[in-house]
């Protein structure tokens, strides 16, 4: 078991390798001069020059390279350009509000998407069956910002039950405007979630519903919800769970745009902030940053399947 | 069939006839499966609005002060923008920019993911290392990856289609990788080496065909989603430059306004959702009909 942990928390250090050089390498092999575009149309030759310099792209490769890996293994993601502050001192700021839309999704989306798909597994070819996977394909397609003004119009504009952009911390201001400000978004970003996942739940749960010991289940009497929830979902966690990590890529870019429409000061609002300000820098270190918590807690999940399934041993 | 289980494993008679003949059978499964037909008709009536709309509607980077902002009704009939630009005119030349930047993604992702995977799955040498640089990509997420490219070369079209574009390959690569993979050690490709069949053609003759069908699947949703995605770009405002009409740009505009005019996000919204749908639809059909192995787990 130990083993295993240690092989596969070796494993994500080549991930990150290739994360990191390819982060370094696109600034440096971007066609034209990324400096000249980062200055923008009105810039002049100096302002350019000064962005080169700060970027360090005037020394050779090879100590570019050694510097920027030194600098990140310490955890240092580089220094904006226009605002002084280091990235890592800007992640800091916005990181609560993103963390929050982001829990509050995953829950919302397991509450809604699991019991969804294991019943339209359970009544497979019925109506219910056709009704949850029509919602799965039109969650598919329905852009995350068209869903989320249409969610203001209904129910901010129209009803008014709702506020319509904003963010109110939970520790700041209680857990009750927290709430009313997070509800749509989550609900918003959960829906793309949801129709992945319902329909993964639903794949995975008629697979272990064909299985033996849920027809012993049933011959022993057992009550359909019983069956349900211990016998077929249970063996159907796993793929279950390996989805929801993977969709955290997805999730990521979910937020940028959720936290734009709604207007809340997290990691999305600042990827955007810097892409305004054209200060790449910053947009650099949320790159990585969010790759490496997704390789961490895809390492966590992978890590974590012997909780669900005792039958896996390492 | 249960106890038919046996027989399924070999190919009956009629099989046999259907491989013979030109395979009618696809268009059989095709006529099985509503969601080609619903999804292919529906695509069908977009790419003729988006080849012939463009013709008959008002000019859409027409500037119109005085009637800024008016409702939907006979003057324009999805209303005019804060500078007083036809809505409807914009939509329909927007569907153009949308088919184009899918067609193109799909076709870029598929063809470089294609060679990519051939590649990996079949030089062993060469697959570690391929692997490992999929991961690494696949670890970083699209969006974030697309906008950075894009502010890092400027915004056109070609860079849009580019970052989008390669988010998408690794998933290609794997899929394509995957399938070499389960075939390269079959009788007939066994054959090809023992023939003294030199690589190019072994991958090219007898390994290639085999990606066919996932890879139409595949690209159908490639297309969707970097509809989506140029649309999620172009509402950021890193997308295609504003003067285009796209449906990403016309969204964007409307967002200051919406308290006012909501219209001018709906209609584009509309638009994308119906088109993302179509092809998401018309992909749901095909994976059913090319791959029923995969259509009776979904």
């Amino acid at each position: 078991m130990l083993g295993y942990v240690l092989k596969r928390i070796a494993a994500t250090v080549p991930v990150m390798g290739v994360v990191a050089l390819f982060v370094f390498l696109m600034i440096r092999l971007a066609p034209g001069d990324p400096a000249a575009v980062i200055a923008g149309d009105y810039a002049t030759a100096e302002d350019v020059m000064r962005i080169r310099e700060q970027l360090g792209l005037n020394e050779p490769i090879i100590v570019q390279f050694t510097k920027w890996v030194g600098a990140l293994v310490q955890g240092d993601l580089g220094e904006a350009i226009f605002s002084n502050k280091s990235v890592a001192e800007l992640i800091g700021q916005r990181i609560g509000p993103t963390v929050m839309l982001t829990l509050t999704t995953i829950i919302f989306t397991i509450l809604v998407a699991v019991p969804l798909g294991t019943l339209a597994a359970w009544r497979a070819g019925t109506f219910i069956d056709r009704a949850v996977m029509m919602f799965s394909v039109g969650g598919f397609s329905v852009p995350v910002f068209v869903l989320g003004y249409i969610l203001i119009y209904i129910l901010s504009i129209q009803l008014k039950w709702l506020p319509v952009q904003g963010y109110r911390s939970m520790f700041e201001h209680g857990l009750w405007p927290f709430l009313r400000h997070i509800t749509l978004p989550t609900v918003t970003l959960s829906v793309i979630f949801i129709a992945l996942i319902a329909r993964m739940t639903r794949a995975s749960v008629i697979e272990v519903l064909q299985e033996d010991y849920v027809r012993t289940a049933r011959a022993k009497g057992q009550s359909e919800f019983k069956v349900l929830l211990r016998h077929a979902l249970r063996n159907a966690a796993v793929p279950i769970v390996t989805v929801i990590g993977l969709s955290l890529a997805l999730l990521i870019g979910g937020v940028v745009v959720t936290e734009s429409v709604y207007n809340i000061p997290g990691l999305g609002r600042l990827v955007l902030d810097a892409v305004l300000a054209r200060d790449y820098p910053i947009i650099q270190g949320l790159i990585l940053f969010f790759s490496f918590v997704y390789i961490l807690i895809n390492l966590l999940i992978d890590l974590s399947y012997t909780l669900f399934d005792p039958r896996i041993r390492y | 069939m249960s106890i038919n289980a046996n027989q399924d494993m070999l190919p009956s008679a009629d099989d046999t006839a259907a491989m013979v003949r030109d395979d009618p059978s696809v268009f059989v499964l095709a006529l099985r499966h509503p969601s080609i037909i619903i999804g292919g008709v529906l695509l069908i009536v977009i790419v003729l609005i988006a080849m012939i709309g463009p013709l008959l509607t008002n000019d859409p980077i027409a500037l119109n002060p005085i009637n800024r902002l008016k409702a939907p009704g006979d003057f324009a009939w999805f209303g005019t923008d804060y500078l007083g630009r036809d809505v409807f005119a914009r939509v329909i030349h927007g569907a153009r920019v949308s088919l184009v930047v899918g067609l193109a993604v799909s076709a870029c992702a598929i063809s470089v993911g294609l060679v990519t995977g051939l590649l990996a799955g079949y030089i062993r040498v060469l697959d570690a290392i391929i692997m490992r640089v999929m991961d690494g990509l696949m670890a970083i997420p699209g969006i974030l990856l697309a906008i950075a490219l894009i502010s890092l070369s400027g915004a056109t079209l070609f860079t849009v289609v580019i970052a989008i574009m390669i988010p998408e390959i690794p998933r290609v690569v794997r899929l394509v990788r995957a399938v070499v993979l389960s075939v390269r050690e079959e009788p007939y490709v066994e054959a090809a080496i023992a023939a003294g069949t030199k690589l190019p053609l072994i991958l090219i003759r007898h390994i290639l065909p085999n990606t066919i069908a996932p890879m139409i699947v595949q690209a159908t949703y490639i297309c969707a989603s970097a509809m989506l995605t140029e649309a999620i770009l172009g509402f950021l405002g890193a997308g295609i430059p504003p003067e285009i009409p796209s449906w990403g740009n016309i969204m964007a505009e409307g967002r200051t306004y919406f308290q006012i005019t909501p219209w001018i996000i709906f209609y584009p919204g509309i638009a994308l959702a119906v088109t993302v749908l179509a092809v998401n639809t018309l992909g749901d059909g095909l994976r059913d009909t090319l791959d029923p192995r995969i259509a009776r787990k979904m």
